[in-house]
């Protein structure tokens, strides 16, 4: 049976810290505030978002930190409630029909949360006994995905141990335990090193092919590129573009991006720079700085500089991104990744 | 109700039990077996107790066997795997209703106490020979000692879901030893006699009612409150206790 995901104007506010189910990564001190005195804080995680994933695709949510991807996930994965909106997974509303939901899901939260008091084998074979999987094909499947993620050889040890790594691969071997139909993984990759991203791409591809609905969160756009079929980019809990990868890098003008600071420039000026050879838009954010789109960076930099001193302009400082989700997502909400 | 997962949850605490057996025993053994021996041994053969006093305090040490054991059981381990590591997770991903996992801590808990209650007669009959028994309703006994694990598993949920690891300390000295002093395990209820406001206060300790359920049913031959009181009031903590540790357990489990 093949499950899609699906959400309608899912909203989601937290009255109390910390939203440890959710998986973490959301930004919740400066938020907060000055001190306990303060009437409850309220932190809009969720502003009304509404996905729709096919079933066998591979979906991807794109944000910066504190962006609701993980809260996305928590609601969806029955592990944090939604304040209104509904969610689904195939046919199942996630909030009415948990345990039917829980079923078709298998989980890699962003933190790893194995159970310690286990080894790595164990923790597989508790896991597919939980769902009620035989216990021969436990013991075969739990082979197989130790063999698969490379964890044989330390298979009998507990994982208190292990490295941040190798509790990322176990994590990913467990939510695959009992074979789901729908795999979320969120930020699957942070902290692994290339090599063992490749062949976590390499296995999150493979089990696609087999008919199986991922969601995937992540803050790299060459993950994002290089997996998923479509992509939505989430910030401040909404949902603020979707399309596939190259639908959305194409929907930034030009591609580079060159964030530019001026003494103190004039409309004139901005004119004549929109007027450059391979300019798409230019945006002012301030007296001081505006940022230029174009289809080439460096090139830029001369004429740039030209004009400015032609029109008496101090240019202060230049600072060129190739095409890139940092760029993607500064043109959508005007504000950078890293702000 | 999905059995399967269900079991598969106790074979889990039972496999952690059976890997943690040497720790699990002095626990479970260690303190009640030093109470028997101070309180009932060193204090009766020294001459300070009445020889009468050691099948006073079998049913008190009893109750803080159980209690303590019930409690530790279900509370320590919920509160280290609520902790930043979430190490609770994915049995919380488990295809199952998500107070059936804080029902299966319970009953684990539930027969961990009971084995730490029953272990203290056979170790009492043994160190503090002789000790009168007088088991006239064996029944009842059970019943009481059921409730009494069930009231510290339940207790150990409601517990283990509210305290945080920071305040596991204070958890031991402002809940469980007041309620071991005042809890009717090294005195009758009666001896309170002569302190009638605490006397009237301590009732709302449920050790007072395990205490004085298993002086009841095992040494009835010392002052105890009626054996249906106590039945009465020990279903409705451990109806209390399981409420409110399912209350907490959800609001821990899920944002």
């Amino acid at each position: 049976m093949l499950a899609g995901i699906r959400t309608r104007d899912l909203r989601k506010v937290y009255t109390s810290p910390p939203p440890l189910a959710s998986g973490g990564g959301f930004g919740f001190g400066a938020a907060r505030g000055k001190g306990k005195k303060q009437p409850k804080a309220e932190i809009v995680a969720l502003d009304g978002i509404s996905l729709e994933v096919s079933p066998g695709e591979i979906f991807g949510l794109l944000g910066p930190n504190g962006a609701g991807k993980s809260t996305t996930v928590g609601v969806l994965t029955t592990r944090v409630r939604p304040t209104g909106g509904q969610a689904w997974i195939g046919e199942h509303d996630v909030w009415g029909e948990q345990v039917a939901v829980k079923r078709l899901i298998g989980v890699v939260q962003q933190r790893p949360n194995l159970d310690f008091t286990l080894t790595a084998r164990e923790i597989l074979l508790f896991h597919g006994a939980y769902f009620g999987v035989d216990s021969k094909t436990r013991g075969e499947h739990a082979e197989k995905l130790l063999d698969r993620f490379k964890l044989t050889d330390r298979a009998d040890q507990m994982v208190r141990g292990f490295s941040g790594g190798m509790m990322q691969r176990l994590s990913i071997a467990r939510a695959m335990m009992h074979d789901p139909q729908v795999l979320f993984l969120d930020e699957p990759s942070a902290g692994l090193d290339p090599q063992t991203r490749l062949l976590l791409w390499e296995i999150i591809r493979e089990y696609n092919q087999s008919g199986k609905t991922i969601l995937l969160t992540t803050h790299n756009m060459e993950e994002a590129d290089a997996l998923c079929q479509r992509l939505a980019i989430i910030d401040h809990g909404k949902n603020i573009a979707l399309g596939t990868p190259a639908e959305l890098k194409a929907s930034v003008p030009g591609g580079y991006l060159l964030r530019l600071r001026f003494g103190q420039h004039s409309p004139e000026m901005l004119q004549r720079l929109q007027a450059l050879a391979g300019v798409r838009e230019v945006r002012p954010n301030n007296d001081h700085s505006a940022d230029v789109y174009a289809d080439r960076g460096g090139s830029l930099v001369g004429e740039i500089a030209n004009l400015a001193s032609g029109a008496a302009v101090e240019l202060c400082d230049v600072h060129i991104s190739e095409p890139s989700l940092e760029n993607l997502f500064l043109h959508h909400t005007g504000r950078s990744l890293r702000d | 109700m999905n059995w399967t997962t269900f079991l598969a949850l106790l074979g889990r605490d039972a496999h952690v039990a059976r890997r943690n057996i040497v720790p699990l025993l002095l626990q479970t053994f260690l303190q009640p077996m030093m109470f028997v021996f101070v309180f009932g041994r060193v204090m009766v053969s020294s001459g300070y107790m009445p020889a009468a006093y050691k099948s006073l305090l079998l049913p008190g040490i009893m109750a803080i066997s159980m209690v303590f054991t019930g409690v530790w059981a279900v509370a320590m381990p919920l509160i280290a795997e609520f902790q930043f590591t979430r190490e609770i997770e994915d049995r919380l991903l488990a295809p199952i209703e998500i107070s059936w996992l804080a029902i299966e801590k319970v009953i684990f808990g539930t027969m961990q106490a009971l084995v730490a209650g029953l272990v203290v007669i056979p170790m009492a009959w043994l160190l503090l020979r002789p000790v009168e028994f007088n088991l006239h309703s064996p029944l009842r006994f059970a019943w009481v000692t059921v409730l009494v694990a069930l009231f510290s598993a339940c207790g150990g949920l409601a517990l283990g879901c509210s305290v945080s690891q920071t305040h596991i300390g204070l958890m031991f000295s402002m809940v469980l030893t007041p309620m071991i002093f005042f809890g009717c395990t090294y005195y009758p209820w009666s001896a309170l006699a002569h302190f009638p406001i605490l006397q009237k206060v301590v009732l709302i300790n449920p050790l007072v009612y395990a205490s004085e359920g298993l002086r009841g049913t095992l040494v009835p031959q010392f002052p105890h409150l009626p054996v249906l009181a106590v039945l009465i009031v020990l279903t409705a903590f451990d109806a209390l206790f399981l409420a409110v540790g399912l209350r907490q357990f959800h609001a821990k489990a899920v944002s």
